[in-house]
């Protein structure tokens, strides 16, 4: 489980393509036993270790084993008891849709406008984009702690400052009205440098002739932005959307570090949830029930923004 | 570009020229990215009266370097845990990842598409779905509170890296490998001897990217390990918080020395990085 880079989820478009004949001498059952050697760690390392416990956690979400006891067969109760009598599943996936949406928009929003700063030839370029890139190699509990410290009511940076002007700030992490927003400010500072990364990529890769074509036949600069750039950079901001979309969803360190979940909830996700399900109250089967929930979530959302991919995602460059 | 369409791209904004706009966008934004990490830093030098003091100074009167020596002495046999767990992850990785990426590149066997179509789709997967089968796995086999189930699972699964890595071999000349063949090489002679060896950017981006979240893993460690002797940095940092530091300024020289090795490791390898990031923006 890292949070580095999400693996891409974009299909295996080329497999199908016919491949170059080549004349081997190799028999193909040699080929064949030469071929799985190679891939065969990785393919059953992903059938023991994530597909495997896929298919369990599915059993294991419709009984309630705790890990110790002898599971009992409940049918959906797990399921029903999520969506009608648990408190805190709503407000948690109230919050995570919020963070989601907040951290995407924002995070691919700001990313693009950082890659159209960072592509200009100014001297000394790369170490703004360094600068830029930098709060993301950094871990949640260490930045975590700063940010709690910065965001402390009386004594932090942000209120201080705020007193020498006069203003008596909110009480950031520890006000439920504020304590979202405030683990966002911190999510979209770390999470900003990989959107802004492969934006600055898929800016550097048009085609110049386009944009002198553009500026030739008298289109502004703004114009040449939305029209020419903007276009061309949809299979990014496609791509983005998905992997930020799944990287949100499931957001945890920094929860778990400022806030868990508190207070009185405001902050609590549906990971956070899951976590306290499984490893602090024991309810391993309910837990896998979230889990699938989840899954679940994820899966129709991407499989919709799939759907909704042609109508304004350009390929044709 | 022609000298006309140069002198129209180029037209400054009114009066003010287009670069000193720029600069002082990106030197605003910069101040703005960098000052939690540089007050984490001015802090982690201040005496302990001066951290709270309001309104906050920036520079510290005398820098406590003794801090550090205080933080790091408490850290370092977590900081040899997550320098051990690292090195696995990067090495073993990269073993398997390149087998892999070769394999799928290069090689021709029985269901290799469908093979490669799982591995991209288990991309999809929340691991929360498979947590609590994967801990139960774990506690049979004995692993809770040993430092495995935070490598072996890591290695065996690297989709992104196969993925990367695959690309990386598509992209060496087949004249190389046929060549080597003429020569009697076997296929794992060739992969090691020829086509590994064209590969080592791919690599070093694998290895960074893996580095990185090794290094910064909050969840496995948090589930997996029981025993604080056995806790990586990150860990040891929240375990601080309560048990040894009650001081901010010990607490943020803890912080910078967690954070150092990945961000070292980042201004090294910049290059790398970058390449692994985009590579993982392209499509397959």
């Amino acid at each position: 489980m890292t949070n580095a880079v999400l693996p891409t989820v974009s299909p295996p478009a080329d497999v199908d393509r016919p491949k170059p004949k080549r004349r081997t001498k190799v028999k193909p059952k040699r080929q064949n036993l030469a071929g799985w050697l190679f891939v065969g760690p990785v393919i059953l390392g992903v059938l023991f270790f994530q597909l495997a416990p896929v298919a369990a956690s599915l059993v294991v979400s419709l009984t309630n084993w705790s890990g110790l006891n002898k599971p009992t067969f409940l049918g959906l109760d797990n399921y029903k008891e999520l969506f009608t009598a648990d408190d805190t599943f709503w407000p948690s996936l109230k919050n995570t849709v919020i963070f989601t949406l907040a951290v995407v928009v924002l995070t691919i929003g700001i990313g693009l406008a950082l890659a159209v700063l960072c592509n200009q030839k100014v001297k000394g370029i790369g170490i703004f984009r360094t600068l830029y890139y930098s709060p993301a190699v950094t871990n949640v509990v260490a930045i975590g702690f700063v940010w709690f410290w910065l965001y402390d009511p009386d004594n932090g940076l942000f209120n201080s400052t705020l007193k020498t002007i006069g203003i008596h700030g909110p009480a950031w992490l520890s006000d439920a009205k504020t304590a979202l927003i405030a683990v966002i400010i911190v999510a979209i500072w770390q999470g900003v440098g990989y959107p802004m990364v492969i934006l600055l990529a898929g800016l550097q890769s048009i085609d110049q002739s386009l944009l002198e074509a553009a500026t030739v036949d008298g289109a502004s600069a703004w114009r040449r932005f939305w029209s020419v750039v903007v276009p061309l950079l949809t299979p990014s901001l496609f791509f983005l959307t998905i992997t930020q979309f799944i990287t949100s969803f499931q957001v945890f360190g920094i929860i778990y570090v400022m806030t868990s979940g508190g207070p009185n909830n405001a902050t609590s996700v549906f990971i956070f949830h899951i976590y306290e399900a499984a490893f602090g109250h024991g309810r391993l089967g309910y837990a896998s029930a979230m889990g699938w929930v989840l899954f679940v979530i994820v899966g129709v959302v991407t499989a919709v923004q799939w759907r909704l991919e042609k109508r304004w995602v350009h390929y044709d460059n | 570009m022609t000298t006309e369409a140069i002198r129209v791209y180029n037209r400054p904004p009114r009066h003010i020229p287009r670069r000193v706009v720029i600069f002082a966008v990106l030197i605003v934004l910069a101040a703005v990215f960098a000052m939690p990490l540089l007050w984490m830093v001015s802090a982690s030098l201040k005496p302990e009266n001066e951290v709270l003091k309001s309104p906050p100074t920036f520079i510290p009167s005398t820098a406590q370097w003794a801090n550090y020596s205080q933080a790091g002495h408490g850290l370092l046999p977590f900081f040899l845990n997550s320098c051990k767990l690292a090195a696995l992850n990067v090495g073993f990785l990269l073993v398997f990842a390149s087998m892999a990426g070769y394999g799928f590149a290069r090689l021709n066997f029985a269901f290799k598409n469908l093979a490669f179509a799982l591995l991209l789709s288990t991309a999809m997967i929340p691991s929360m779905v498979y947590l609590v089968p994967q801990y139960m796995l774990f506690r049979e086999m004995g692993w809770i509170d040993t430092h495995y189930p935070l490598w072996v699972p890591n290695v065996l699964t690297p989709v992104f890296g196969t993925f990367l890595l695959r690309q990386a071999f598509r992209g060496v000349p087949i004249e190389l490998e046929e060549a080597a063949k003429l020569d009697g090489a076997s296929i794992f002679g060739t992969f090691w001897r020829i086509m590994l060896p064209q590969v080592k950017p791919a690599l070093a981006a694998v290895g960074a990217l893996t580095f990185m979240g090794s290094w910064n893993d909050l969840f496995g460690p948090l589930i997996f390990l029981n025993s604080t002797r056995l806790q990586t940095m990150p860990i040891a940092l929240a375990l601080f918080k309560g048990e040894f530091f009650t001081q901010t300024n010990l607490m943020m020289a803890a912080a910078t020395l967690t954070i150092l090795p990945p961000l070292l490791l980042f201004l090294v390898a910049q290059k790398y990085f970058v390449q692994g990031i985009t590579m993982s923006g392209l499509k397959g």
